[in-house]
């Protein structure tokens, strides 16, 4: 049974990819002077890997999917931590009080309204705007930047331009000390929530029928037509959830950033085109790895040459496709 | 109605091209159909119209008694007819057993019907919790009938299934498909294998340019090497 | 006639009506329009008209979607711009400064149209917002040559300079100064350009590119390689792009990573060619005319909206000056459903 959960995961001759992200980890040791600071950044650079992940798993998927890139992604991002935003000041008591149940009370409903708005948007989004170009990749990303155009004026339009400050809940500040390794408490909690997020995924691809489907119809829809199964019914369940997962990203991020501001999709957009490029179009476990590799490469680059931090993971990119042209887990298409 | 399958004047535009151009025939209940033809013939746009994969922009395709021409390939799969592509169409990042796990769409695999299975390809049991991706051509090959053969259907479409497959591997396919016939599927067989088709077809049509050229039986036409020659441009014993 | 648009007609009485308006307006502009402000915008679009007609050559024409336009377009104004900083204001460093642009555009250009023919469609153009936002970055962070964020002012050779008077007395009530003299530069080096664009869609090459674009298996079968044809492609509308800049650091006497290498810029030109019509041409002039005059004028007209509507709930928002994107967005989305071939399209009766 390990080799078929092997076999599902990850590729069996594939494990590679999977080392790079100690590799990169190790090759930053002995660059950064005190190993406090190197245990703080890796677990900054795995906790935003984890928040990148949440984001660009439903983009990638979708894509792999349906053939359709969204790249008005952004916009629901943007909107979940917007939404989350305007849960959350209201709340403002329950979540600077100092009680862990208080602030997850809190954090709860804006989450969920979050995932709820982002993944209402991604329905509407799908019906309306791309199911008349499936097929057509030109108009797909015209009319998708089209959408990303109008979504980030309409939150101009309902939330007013200004960048809106969100402190994180009282009890997820600050950090736990261990001796000199100062480990700060949200990024624990952003990798806990990735991982969580990262198992549901597995476990719905590999054990259930639908994901038997999604896994399958990434690879060759035509054929799962062909068995009798309406896979297009799929699709818009699979964008929602893309979406929702966006927004629930959006919310970790702004908390992560304490800001949001209408740009902040377009801003991570650029980092999650990345990971999904590194990982390849339509592997989710390609971008697992894809988003720690960047966001810890993010990490140490951000500390050791902050200048080139962005550049750096542009060439992680390049280096990658030169070594995979299809990223890290090409998924096999028709 | 002795007629499975029937298709009446069954015209097929892909983009600018005018691939089917009037296509007649007929598969009979039970048994074997081979369809023949050259190369750009039109026999693999003939299954996928069939299937719905391409839409007929003109004609009649009946299945046992209803229209499905304009039918939607998942509702053309639904109602028994599996499809086995020339490409195979093996999701290689899935597991044998998963391979099949989908393609049995009722439910979960039928025991006995599996058994039977394995008995034709052992293949498959020795890599059933492995990526399909890991199988040798003539394996895939195998794994994609299987699909077809997991659960009963009332028509199988078959695309060149011994293309690039070894003299050994193909001999072991007849034997496949002798125990198919045996069950209660009909099925229409797209080759270009001569022997491999006179050894199972039953009747025969043959395509060119888009049409039905000449249909009949195949001891006919496996006695009448004149009228092979003519239709397929080549001898049977020379087109192995 | 015939052989000064290469035989490409408006073919329709009112968008002819509207292009001659367009041209004469730009051609007269300092006399018409005078005035800073509108001189600007005048400016503004004759650069536009030929930034955009290039990328229309790459969009409407080859069929190929790429980000990193701006790129081009930044190349060629930060070449004047660098050389007029640290070469002097001469005219000689203008010159190296265009043509050391002009070569570093065909050569990216190059390898960038390689990339294109590797990759599909959307994994280009993912690529190529990822390339394009590095070239930004670059441009921000290495401050020892092109300024950083604060970009570089500069002089310009004498001719140009808004102090130089050219005529003593004003010429039909305008100052005649390098001002002028700068706006026509523009003005030709933009026209001419476009006309040449225009010849090279007319061409067999641009032809063989429609060909190429409608069907890339059947050119290949038909003799064409279209390998060499992409690339070609690629290089005239980077060329055009940086020309396009040059023309612009020669007016603005300014360049920045915001007013050349922005996502905004490519977003804006992308709403330019859709709504004005892919694969026109002319799309382009209309387009970028525009959108410029929508960009500096609807703001005006809206904030009288606006102020109107103050008061109401959501509604003085959704007029309000700074949401004119908003409209143009939606007007985007439906172009790309309802007029594919955009505004010209549409006037030609086409669908």
């Amino acid at each position: 049974m390990s080799q078929t959960k092997d076999a599902l995961l990850v590729p069996d001759l594939d494990r590679i990819p999977l080392a790079l992200i100690p590799a990169i980890a190790l090759l930053a040791l002995p660059l950064i002077p005190s190993l406090p600071t190197w245990v703080t950044l890796t677990i900054a650079g795995l906790a935003m890997g984890m928040m990148i992940f949440i984001m660009a798993s439903g983009l990638t998927l979708v894509f792999g999917l349906m053939d359709v890139m969204n790249f008005a992604h952004g916009a629901f991002i943007t909107i979940g931590a917007f939404v989350a935003t305007s849960v959350l000041i209201p709340l403002a008591g329950w979540t600077q009080a100092d009680s862990l149940w208080m602030n997850l009370a809190a954090m709860l409903p804006a989450i969920l309204a979050a995932m709820a708005v982002a993944g209402a948007l991604g329905l509407v989004f799908e019906r309306v705007i791309i199911m008349p170009v499936y097929g057509q990749h030109l108009k797909q990303i015209l009319i998708t930047m089209g959408g990303l155009i109008v979504a980030e004026q309409s939150i101009h339009v309902i939330w007013g331009p200004d960048i809106i400050s969100l402190p994180k809940p009282a009890t997820l500040r600050g950090s736990f000390i261990l001796g000199e390794i100062a480990i700060e408490k949200y990024r624990v909690v952003a990798v806990i929530v990735g991982l969580a997020v990262f198992a549901a995924m597995l476990l719905l691809l590999n054990r259930t029928r639908i994901g038997l489907l999604i896994r399958a119809g990434v690879e060759d829809s035509e054929m799962v037509e062909s068995l009798g199964y309406r896979i297009r019914r799929v699709f818009v369940g699979v964008f929602v959830a893309g979406s929702a997962l966006a927004g629930l990203g959006g919310v970790m991020w702004a908390l992560y950033q304490e800001t949001v501001s209408s740009a902040m999709g377009m801003q991570v957009m650029i980092l999650i085109f990345i990971v999904i490029i590194i990982g390849g179009l339509g592997s989710v476990g390609g971008c697992f790895i894809g988003a720690l590799l960047v966001g810890l490469v993010a990490n140490y680059v951000g500390f050791l040459a902050p200048k080139i931090a962005l550049g750096s993971n542009i060439l992680l990119m390049v280096l990658i496709l030169l070594w995979r042209p299809q990223g890290l887990y090409p998924v096999a298409k028709r | 109605m002795s007629n499975l399958l029937v298709l009446a004047g069954v015209n097929t535009h892909i983009g600018h091209y005018h691939i089917l151009q009037g296509v007649d025939f007929v598969v009979p209940r039970g048994g074997l159909t081979v369809l023949l033809g050259r190369n750009g013939a039109g026999k693999t746009t003939c299954l996928r119209t069939i299937m719905g994969l391409w839409k007929a922009s003109a004609g009649r395709i009946e299945f046992d008694g209803s229209d499905i021409a304009r039918s939607s390939t998942p509702a053309v799969a639904q109602l028994g007819i599996g499809y086995v592509p020339e490409s195979m169409g093996i999701f290689a990042g899935l597991a044998v057993r998963e391979n099949l796990a989908l393609a049995a769409r009722s439910g979960p695999v039928d025991a006995q019907r599996l058994e039977w299975i394995f008995g034709l390809f052992p293949a498959l049991k020795k890599f059933w919790n492995l990526p399909a991706g890991h199988l040798s051509g003539g394996q895939k090959q195998m794994l994609a009938i299987a699909r077809a053969m997991i659960e009963p259907r009332k028509l199988l479409l078959i695309d060149e299934p011994t293309k690039g497959l070894a003299p050994a591997i193909i001999a072991h396919m007849v034997e496949a498909f002798r125990e198919l016939k045996r069950t209660d599927t009909t099925i229409l067989l797209v080759e270009q294998n001569f022997h491999f088709a006179r050894v199972l077809g039953d009747t025969v049509a043959v395509m060119d340019s888009g049409r039905i050229v000449h249909s009949g039986g195949m001891s006919e036409l496996a006695d009448d090497e004149a009228q092979q020659q003519k239709l397929l441009g080549l001898s049977m014993d020379m087109h192995q | 006639m015939l052989r000064f648009l290469s035989g490409d007609y408006p073919r329709s009485r009112v968008l002819g009506v509207v292009l001659v308006l367009i041209l004469a307006g730009l051609a007269l502009a300092p006399f018409v329009f005078p005035g800073t402000r509108s001189l600007n915008v005048a400016a503004k679009i004759c650069v536009f008209i030929l930034l955009v007609a290039s990328y229309d050559l790459l969009l409407g024409y080859t069929g190929i979607v790429s980000f990193a336009h701006t790129m081009f377009f930044g190349l060629g104004a930060y070449g004047i711009g660098i050389a007029a900083t640290r070469l002097g204001p001469t005219w000689s460093s203008l010159v190296a400064g265009s043509l050391a642009a002009l070569a570093f555009s065909a050569l990216l250009s190059l390898v960038i149209g390689l990339l294109s023919l590797r990759v599909k469609t959307i994994f280009f153009a993912m690529i190529t917002l990822a390339v394009a936002s590095f070239f930004a970055i670059l441009a921000s962070q290495l401050s020892w040559l092109t300024g950083g964020e604060d970009g570089l002012t500069y002089k310009l050779p004498e001719l140009l300079l808004p102090g130089t008077k050219l005529l003593e007395a004003p010429l039909f009530g305008v100052e005649i100064n390098g001002r002028v003299v700068s706006y026509y530069i523009v003005f030709f080096g933009a026209a001419c350009l476009f006309l040449a664009l225009l010849r090279v869609v007319n061409s067999p090459f641009g032809r063989v590119l429609q060909a190429i674009r409608e069907n890339d298996f059947r050119a290949e079968a038909i003799g064409y390689r279209s390998v060499a044809y992409r690339s070609a492609a690629n290089c005239l509308s980077a060329l055009a792009a940086t020309a396009a800049g040059i023309l612009y650091a020669l007016w603005l006497r300014y360049v920045g990573p915001d007013t050349t290498l922005s996502l905004d810029i490519m977003i804006d030109i992308l709403l330019m060619v859709v709504i004005g019509g892919m694969g026109t041409m002319y799309g382009a002039v209309i387009g970028a005319t525009l959108f410029v005059i929508a960009q500096n004028y609807l703001q005006d007209l809206m904030k009288l909206a606006s102020d109107a509507a103050a008061g109401m709930p959501l509604l003085p928002n959704l007029v309000h000056p700074d949401r004119w994107l908003l409209w143009l967005g939606i007007l985007f989305v439906l172009s790309v459903y309802h007029f594919p071939a955009g505004i010209v399209g549409r006037l030609r009766g086409k669908k």
